[in-house]
């Protein structure tokens, strides 16, 4: 009992009090197998076939990816919202979140200065670098 | 110190809260730690995943994506990667039931789709450096190659890891020190493959897709 009050270990099982049915763990690892694979046999066709719009390819194949890694994080390392591993998971809301500030930043500051390398206006930043 | 004394009276049956159980088991304490680790080892891979996606137009007039990636040998990657993934989720299954064979056959699956992987990854890298698409060709390449071949990098170091950890079975037998490296190591497999399906998704995917 005093065990499954502990913060639990991250890639840990679940300990089987927490849970009325819980399915044997070779199971949830061999059903995250062939849902990674579908996922992952999903994106090499979105991104070879001609029948999609070549424009939301891009859209579906980003949210195949997130899926996909959701997909590892619960059936590979057994993140899951008990509260036995809320410190896992804020760790881990943590790091999504540095990464998205990271690259959606650098996207979207890069995308910004190049438009304003491509079409000088009479902005304030182009009066500066023609100097 | 009369409230320690204290606390060490109540029944075990008394406390509610994880913090009022005392200090959590070393265990979990280890492998938040490495999680941790993995944590920030992803925000690094983020700055390289950035600068791609920053520089993937400019290929100074060299070859683009489109001409050098050869989608089904990433199919196999991805595949061997993935495979890999789930025999060292078998293995620490084994290892939770402290089962010899099944560790060492489920490590050794692993480590033969690991090697499988850098296999086909290092003669990627060769037929493109033999063609003349080398880092410093354009800076499209130099960002390529700094994330693909992080990666890869992280999964060298991972087979190394992984013969290291089966000699400690092998002389040490699955006493708790053993077994936490294990989780460890587990942790950073699994958290490599993540890292791939975000890497062949954006660099050879989105690369090639019109």
């Amino acid at each position: 009992m005093t065990e499954a009050r502990h913060e639990r270990a991250p890639g840990d099982r679940p300990t089987r009090e927490m849970q009325a049915w819980a399915p044997s763990e070779f199971l949830v690892y061999t059903i995250g197998l062939f849902v990674a694979l579908l996922l992952t046999a999903t994106s090499f066709w979105a991104a070879n076939t001609t029948l999609l719009w070549p424009g939301g390819v891009f859209l579906g194949l980003a949210v195949l990816a997130i899926a996909q890694m959701g997909i590892h994080l619960v059936f590979f390392l057994h993140v899951t919202t008990g509260p036995e591993s809320t410190n896992n998971v804020l760790a881990l809301a943590f790091g999504v979140l540095i990464v998205f500030v990271v690259v959606a930043g650098s996207m979207w500051i890069m995308a910004d200065m190049n438009q304003n390398m491509l079409m000088p206006s009479a902005g304030p930043m182009n009066m500066r670098m023609q100097h | 110190m009369n409230i320690a004394i204290a606390v060490d009276d109540i029944p075990q049956e008394a406390l509610t809260g994880a913090s009022e159980a005392g200090p959590a088991p070393k265990r979990a304490v280890v492998a938040y730690g490495f999680w941790i680790f993995l944590l920030s080892d992803i925000v690094m891979f983020s700055a390289l995943f950035a600068s791609y996606a920053v520089l993937v137009r400019s290929t100074a007039g060299g070859p683009t994506g489109a001409q050098l990636f050869n989608q089904v040998t990433v199919a196999i990657e991805t595949g061997c990667l993935l495979v890999s993934s789930y025999t060292c989720g078998l293995m620490s299954l084994a290892i939770n039931s402290r089962r010899r064979l099944g560790t060492y056959s489920g490590a050794l699956i692993t480590f033969a789709l690991g090697a499988a992987f850098l296999t086909l990854e290092i003669r990627e890298f060769a037929s493109m450096i033999a063609i003349g698409a080398t880092p410093e060709r354009s800076a499209f390449l130099s960002a390529f190659f700094t994330l693909v071949g992080c990666h890869g990098l992280h999964v060298t170091l991972g087979l190394i890891w992984l013969v290291v950890m089966m000699v400690q079975v092998a002389v040490m037998g699955f006493v708790p020190a053993v077994q936490r490296r294990l989780l460890c190591f587990s942790l950073f497999w699994h958290a490599l493959d993540i890292v791939w399906v975000a890497l062949f998704t954006v660099v050879y995917l989105m690369g090639v897709s019109p």
